[in-house]
């Protein structure tokens, strides 16, 4: 396939590893945000082609890892009032809850469909107009796009059996809160190509000033890792923290702006909580007051109360860099993605599940 | 989850911009997908779809410069599977 064949080239990769050993003078830690990047890295063996001093670490960028457990258990709380059915991508249906997921609620009746693309939620509202119709928006910058566009739609069409849970979060506060952690060990950090593709990497610059780490949008084929990790290395090794773009077929410096000023009229940044590691500020997105009516929050008495997350499970640890997957006692014993105790391990995103499926059990 | 795939735009169907909608093939598995966010996008460009929506138009002329920079770090010549 074109665009996608070109950047898994054996020969490429090659030789961008081989000009990353030539750039290395000294050993470097490089944080790629991106779940997506992640699966990339362990699927197609980039560890094994970088030079042994590089050290990749795994980010937050798994937006179904980061959903809060009072949010799932929400979703989960719709889906068992009577007259509503909950739309959900795929991926998030065996998130454990604090108590059940969504597939085992389902199993006992609960109802919840699974949809590919936020319009096909509003086409169920059109079908079914004797339910509520609520779409748990979960999803980092790349997917609000998308949900803005759903709900204007409903409300062109009228409906009033449509709303949206909003677990949408950003990627740019969640970046400083990492690096400005005091135990942050990350040098240079893979920004994510897709979120770039949709809000641009303007945001990027102050903080890889105020940060001191080089920031390059990279893209999600090996050969676009390799290329994005040279960059970094090559900024390391000149002292140099700018943010540079890898990804420039996909990205622009200001994103795209049909998508950004829908999103900007329609929802508005609040401070959310990231599963694992705490209360962000301005980090999630809610609808603003104009849009009201479609947010599920406000259509339903829903739970409020906080819930704890399982004591034996490290994964704001690991959503955070701070540790591998492989550090966690409960790594493939007690925690395995028929049996998840974390997120991680079962998002097609989570660093964990991808140490699994391609059998990095240790370092 | 901001899983995109890029696929080439086989035909455009649907009115107004919000609205506009196109049949996009990848390797030959064709999806719909909306073009409300790419309204330069026209049959034979290639456009990075996400969750049933396009995102951006690739930019053929950086693909280019791209896969450039890389043929002149050398060992590029060696074509071959992953």
């Amino acid at each position: 396939m074109k665009h996608l064949d070109e950047y898994r080239d054996s020969g490429r990769a090659r030789a961008l590893a081989a000009e990353i050993a030539r750039a290395m003078t000294r050993p470097w830690r490089i944080m790629e945000i991106c779940g997506g990047q992640t699966h990339a890295i362990l699927r197609f063996g980039i560890g094994e082609l970088l030079p042994p001093g590089l050290e990749l670490v795994h980010g937050p960028g798994c937006p179904v890892c980061v959903t809060p457990l009072e949010l799932i258990d929400r979703a989960i709380e719709l889906a068992q009032t009577s007259g509503v059915v909950l739309a959900s991508f795929g991926d998030m249906l065996r998130v454990p809850g604090s108590k059940t997921d969504l597939l085992a609620a389902r199993a006992r009746g609960a109802q919840v469909a699974m949809v590919y693309s936020p319009l096909e939620a509003v086409r169920l509202a059109v079908q079914k107009q004797d339910r509520q119709i609520v779409f748990f928006a979960v999803g980092f910058e790349t997917t609000v796009p998308g949900v803005a566009l759903a709900v204007r739609e409903a409300r062109q069409l009228g409906l009033r059996n449509f709303s949206i849970l909003s677990a949408h979060v950003l990627v740019p506060p969640a970046l400083r809160a990492i690096l400005g952690s005091p135990q942050s060990r990350i040098q240079g950090v893979l920004a994510a190509g897709h979120v770039c593709t949709v809000e641009g990497y303007e945001d990027y610059e102050p903080i890889a000033a105020e940060f001191g780490v080089p920031v390059v949008v990279t893209g999600f084929e090996p050969v676009d890792l390799l290329q994005g990790i040279l960059l970094c290395v090559r900024q390391l090794e000149q002292g140099r923290a700018e943010v540079e773009n890898q990804y420039a077929r996909a990205v622009r410096r200001e994103g795209n702006r049909e998508a950004k000023a829908l999103v900007r009229e329609m929802f508005e940044p609040v401070d959310r909580k990231w599963r694992g590691i705490g209360v962000i500020p301005s980090s999630g997105l809610a609808l603003r007051p104009a849009w009201r009516e479609f947010d599920a929050e406000a259509r339903f008495a829903l739970s409020t109360g906080a819930v704890e997350e399982p004591s034996e499970c490290i994964s704001g640890l690991v959503l955070q860099g701070a540790k591998k997957p492989y550090e966690c006692a409960a790594f493939a014993t007690r925690c395995t993605p028929e049996r998840p105790l974390g997120a991680p391990m079962v998002s097609s995103e989570g660093a964990c599940a991808a140490y699994y499926r391609y059998g990095r059990h240790h370092a | 989850m901001c899983l995109a795939i890029p696929g080439e735009i086989i035909e455009i169907t649907g009115g107004d911009p919000l609205t506009r909608m196109a049949r996009v093939s990848f390797g030959g598995v064709v999806r719909e997908a909306s073009l409300a966010y790419v309204p330069e996008a026209k049959p034979g460009d290639y456009v990075l779809v996400h969750a049933g929506f396009a995102l951006q138009t690739i930019d053929e002329e950086e693909a280019r410069r791209t896969l450039e920079l890389i043929a002149q770090l050398g060992g590029a010549e060696e074509e071959g599977a992953p």
